[in-house]
């Protein structure tokens, strides 16, 4: 889960170059790069989830 | 095409700005130190000293030739007909760099003094756990390769600045003082080493509770966030006058930005802090105020006081919340609020430049680069510029850094034993505490 979430972060920076390259309208750019960000944003969550404690390692 | 040139009152000017830095750097570590116990207080300041002296070699071998400066050589490969500038190709160890007070010069000073300043932001959430040496070796990464890589697209006329004049997005991803470049990737650095050390013995119970491990020392935090207010105004000037080509002059407005954003945001946490928890708290207050500097640092030269106000509230309010977001729910132990502090309100401060940003003035952040000034100063896109950069920052920055410290970690463990945890970092690491007089007490965080 861990490595799923850095590889959706780099991918959402992915998306964010292809949408700068590949359009030239600004709104689909602009569309493109925040759907990019919203990749990121799933990654992150799963990266955080990934690295909470298992309850019977608290101490 | 030739890097821009400096008059002799410019230089002048940049060189004060720039001899002010050190005392950022000064105040985080005071920081640092307060935030954490008294058993690790000498133990951090060292780490500190010994961050800056690793950060200043290791940019001084092979740093700056990765990051170059604005006109200077580099690698560029070609995508879609557009010239993609993606590293510098400055010989190292400073060769071929002429000491004449050029503004390539000016950036090598600045950027040694930027460069352990990002380094010491790690240092905060590794408190009470890291061992000298392994932040030293993370440190040597950080100085050597993620810093100059990330600085050489933003401030070395990089493909991140050339969106404005490849793509026309904006003037391209600006950052006067280091939101991105210095707070956010030290942030971002300091998110990937407490999830690879993992948090203090003691601070998550089976239960679900996470008691507070209060700071030692709040005088120490709060002398701290002044000495951070003097570095910053020379952080901002100077990185506005090298990377943007504003003129000296325009110091009054960045001075007055960077001390209403702190202003706003210690404010807006100590009222946050009083309403919620009956009295203002003094190291959220703190982190407020250095989470108001480093929002200011990417806009304070291109917005007006009363929106450097607002930036400074939202930074305020959101590293309030966020430390308590990455204590509670994520389980980020962060002694020292770094990730909140640096990396939240480093990408808010390159959010709010994309916002509230108006450019008056020419901006040169790329060489050559004549944009038209806009009309009424509104860029049309700047704020794309500015999500891209936050994009690069959250998905080639953090993945890299974390791996790069991941496989450090394998091979030479960064985190002390449980055994050392206990003694406190000073005895263990260093054979001697900050505070020989004290009596040393039992722990009621760690169990026996």
């Amino acid at each position: 889960m861990k490595a799923v979430g850095f590889l959706m972060m780099l991918a959402g920076w992915f998306l964010a170059l292809a949408a700068v390259v590949l359009f030239d309208a600004p709104p689909l750019r602009a569309a493109f790069v925040m759907a990019g960000i919203a990749v990121q944003a799933l990654g992150l969550t799963l990266a955080f989830r990934s690295h909470l404690i298992p309850r019977e390692d608290k101490k | 095409m030739p890097a821009p040139k400096l008059t002799e009152v410019t230089t002048v000017a940049c060189l004060f700005f720039i001899f002010l830095v050190p005392l950022a750097g000064a105040g985080l570590a005071l920081m640092n130190v307060g935030l954490g116990r008294t058993r690790s207080a000498g133990h951090m300041m060292m780490a500190s000293l010994l961050a800056l002296a690793v950060a200043g070699i290791a940019y001084f071998v092979c740093g700056f030739a990765w990051q170059g400066f604005i006109g200077g050589p580099a690698h560029v490969f070609s995508l879609s007909g557009k010239n993609w500038n993606w590293i510098a190709a400055d010989p190292f160890f400073f060769r071929k760099l002429s000491f004449d007070g050029s503004a390539t010069s000016l950036t090598a000073l600045f950027q040694m003094f930027c460069v352990g300043l990002a380094a010491l932001i790690p240092l905060g959430s590794g408190a009470d756990r890291w061992h000298l040496r392994a932040s030293c070796l993370s440190t040597g990464v950080l100085a050597a390769w993620t810093y100059p890589l990330f600085a050489h697209w933003a401030w070395g006329g990089g493909w991140l600045a050339q969106l404005g004049v490849n793509y026309g997005i904006g003037r391209g991803f600006l950052d006067v003082g280091g939101a991105g470049s210095i707070q956010a990737l030290g942030g971002l650095t300091a998110l990937a080493i407490t999830w690879i050390l993992g948090p203090r013995h003691g601070k998550y119970s089976a239960d679900g509770m996470a008691p507070a491990i209060p700071g030692h020392n709040s005088v120490f935090v709060l002398f701290g966030c002044v000495l951070t207010l003097v570095g910053w105004f020379g952080l901002n000037s100077a990185g506005a006058i090298l990377f943007t080509g504003g003129e000296p002059s325009g110091a009054a407005l960045i001075g007055i930005n960077t001390l209403l954003a702190a202003s706003a945001s210690a404010l807006t946490a100590a009222f946050i802090t009083k309403i919620r928890f009956g009295k203002p708290d003094a190291s959220l207050t703190a982190n407020g105020w250095v989470g108001g500097l480093v929002a200011s640092s990417a806009s304070c030269a291109f917005v007006s006081p009363a929106e450097a106000v607002v930036i400074g509230s939202v930074a305020g309010a959101l590293v309030t919340f966020s430390v308590e977001w990455f204590e509670m729910r994520v389980e980020v132990d962060d002694p020292g609020g770094a990730v909140s502090v640096h990396a939240v309100g480093g990408i808010w401060g390159l959010l709010a430049l994309g916002v509230f940003g108006q450019f008056q003035r020419p901006v040169l952040n790329v060489a050559g680069d004549s944009l038209p000034v806009a009309m009424n100063g509104i860029v049309s896109g700047q704020w794309l510029a500015q999500l891209i950069g936050v994009a690069t920052l959250l998905g080639f920055v953090l993945p890299m850094t974390y791996f790069v410290n991941r496989l450090l970690n394998r091979f030479y463990p960064y985190r002390v034993s449980i055994e050392g945890e206990r003694q406190g970092m000073d005895l263990h690491e260093l054979g001697a505490g900050a505070y020989p007089e004290f009596m040393t007490h039992s722990d009621e965080f760690l169990q026996r």
